[in-house]
């Protein structure tokens, strides 16, 4: 995934150096949201045609849900120790 | 995410397209949602360059408001790796691949489809929206509970836009920059991150 990472550190540097064409930034953020669009809607038609992803959504859900669970507490608990020695005067 | 319903119409208008409309076979398959992802990376870029006031924010800062978003990478990774040892089929990459969407549903989900497959991908949609919607709802509990910065941790990337103003309601308006430049960060990295996750 070169080709990912490379277009877009492209992107930030022609973003930064075009970052006082307010139009075309704007213009940028609603292709951006459209393609985000375009690709959740083909992320649905494949799910919605992929029988094994239908008939397991339920444990997918599950999955999902237990890494959430994980993640969060996880934060929760290593931020504790910059909130309690780094922040405490807040 | 500040469309976050309008994206959850288009995700379910595709899997109503997928279940019942006669989709070719060749429309998933075609390579297509490859190119626009590349055009996506690139716009994301360009809006992440552009954007001084994020910049002109975490220059700003001392160093310690790092440590927040670097506090949610660590516990985020450690939580998700830990759990996933509960989780036989998942990989232990593909479920830090999951935990790296720190919550930025759209991007990682698209970004993981793409390169680990539809399943991963659903699992990192939902498992992503679940973290703003635990966030939005246990935030006073957090903030209550545990501590100031617990809520803001538990955003992830969300603590930006979706999620800021239960943080900001629940832990104070002292917390709003830290809250959004901790979001910044953090969904900066996501794509970085989880590329990196997939790929080493």
């Amino acid at each position: 995934m070169i080709v990912i990472l490379t277009v877009l550190t492209g992107g930030i540097i022609l973003g930064f150096l075009m970052r006082n064409h307010e139009m075309m930034i704007r213009i940028a953020d609603r292709i951006m949201s459209w393609s985000i669009y375009l690709l959740l809607f083909l992320l649905g038609i494949s799910v919605g045609v992929n029988e094994t992803i239908i008939r397991n959504i339920h444990t997918i859900g599950v999955r999902a849900l237990v890494l959430t669970a994980g993640g969060i507490l996880g934060s929760v608990i290593v931020s504790y120790i910059v909130s309690r020695f780094f922040f405490r005067d807040m | 995410m500040k469309n976050s319903l309008i994206i959850l119409m288009f995700f379910v208008a595709g899997i109503v397209s997928g279940l019942f409309a006669p989709i070719p076979r060749v429309i998933p398959e075609s390579g297509l949602s490859l190119y626009v992802l590349y055009v996506l990376m690139f716009l994301v870029g360009v809006t992440i360059g552009a954007d001084t006031t994020a910049w002109k924010m975490i220059k700003s800062f001392r160093g310690k408001i790092f440590l927040v978003p670097l506090s949610v990478i660590i516990g985020t990774l450690t939580g998700v790796g830990l759990v996933s040892i509960s989780i036989n089929s998942l990989s232990l990459k593909e479920s830090l691949a999951v935990g790296a969407g720190f919550g930025y549903y759209s991007l990682s989900s698209i970004l993981i489809t793409e390169i680990s497959g539809e399943t991963l991908g659903i699992i990192a949609l939902l498992s992503n929206i679940f973290r703003e919607i635990i966030t939005l709802v246990a935030s006073p509990l957090f903030a209550a509970y545990c501590h100031k910065l617990a809520p803001i941790a538990s955003g992830g990337a969300t603590s930006m836009d979706t999620t800021l103003p239960i943080i900001v309601k629940t832990v104070g308006k002292n917390y709003a920059v830290i809250s959004i430049v901790s979001g910044t960060i953090l969904t900066i990295l996501v794509p970085f991150i989880v590329t990196f996750i997939l790929k080493v």
